[in-house]
């Protein structure tokens, strides 16, 4: 589990490039390192539940990247929040 | 004959049968939520977002849980995914996309309007918010503001709780949600009077 404030890293992978896959972690975000606000709630894993597999629950994050994380930005304070699975962040 | 080429309407007939004779779903929990579907509306949004201006107990509430506020003002929620509710102030403004597809608070807001389904505007809102907004919608978000754009990328629906607009003092729950917009209520707009 990861606590409200800690750094984490969305993992740099790619599971796209090898078969058919449902993924919830967009492309923009894969590598940059954000900072968890907060745990919204444990949630069936889409990527089971897109293929009606059994789905077990997995706990998911809001979390806040600086947007000049991500792209060059003339408002370096201007934030994304996104819901990201546990599975798919790391401590950097 | 392939499913694709069977007509659309038998399709359902046959689905809908099944669904009933394996005792998934019934025929009337079906009409029940097309009921609900068709029912719901901005207008629902509107009127939380009347009560958490006149009501700092309820906004609180609102901003906690916004699947138990939306209940609390009869607004069916149940099978809905949970609601989160975004509060915009003098400090942050919020702006809500969802670029992997549409995911839209439809319970409170409806049926999302179709640009906002567009992949221009869904590619827009992430990559440059500011001018997004200003260019399609004429709102200006000063440079004191943090833009924060929320990407609803997986279980939750969000809606934003705009501010409450100067002009307004005195005025009864009923008229402040005749002011609020859909827009007001995804962030590409903010109310005014």
């Amino acid at each position: 589990m990861f606590a409200s404030g800690e750094t984490v890293r969305v993992k740099d992978a790619w599971p796209e490039a090898t078969g058919p896959v449902h993924i919830r972690t967009p492309y923009y975000v894969r590598g940059v390192v954000g900072e968890v606000v907060r745990h919204l709630g444990d949630f069936p894993n889409p990527e089971d539940l897109a293929f009606a597999r059994p789905a077990e629950r997995r706990p998911l994050y809001h979390v806040r990247f600086r947007k000049s994380a991500i792209w060059p930005e003339p408002k370096p304070d201007d934030e994304l929040l996104i819901e990201i699975f546990e599975h798919w962040l790391e401590r950097p | 004959m392939t499913i694709l080429e069977t007509g659309g309407e038998r399709l359902l007939a046959a689905v809908r049968a099944l669904l009933e004779q394996k005792g998934i779903v019934s025929t009337n929990e079906i009409m029940e939520r097309m009921a609900i579907t068709d029912s719901a509306s901005p207008g629902q949004g509107a009127r939380m977002v009347a009560k958490a201006w006149v009501d700092p107990a309820y906004r609180a509430r609102m901003l906690e849980d916004g699947t138990k506020a939306a209940e609390e003002l009869g607004i069916p929620m149940r099978g809905m995914p949970p609601l989160g509710v975004l509060e915009n102030t003098a400090e942050v403004h919020h702006l809500v996309v969802c670029t992997l597809c549409s995911c839209y608070p439809r319970a409170v807001l409806g049926y999302p309007p179709l640009w906002y389904k567009s992949a221009g505007y869904r590619a827009r809102a992430v990559r440059d918010p500011r001018e997004l907004l200003a260019s399609e919608w004429k709102t200006f978000i000063p440079d004191s503001v943090k833009v924060r754009v929320v990407d609803s990328t997986a279980d939750y629906r969000w809606m934003v709780l705009p501010e409450r607009p100067s002009g307004t003092d005195g005025w009864d729950e009923a008229r402040l949600a005749g002011i609020v917009r859909v827009g007001d209520m995804i962030g590409v707009t903010v109310p005014g009077v």
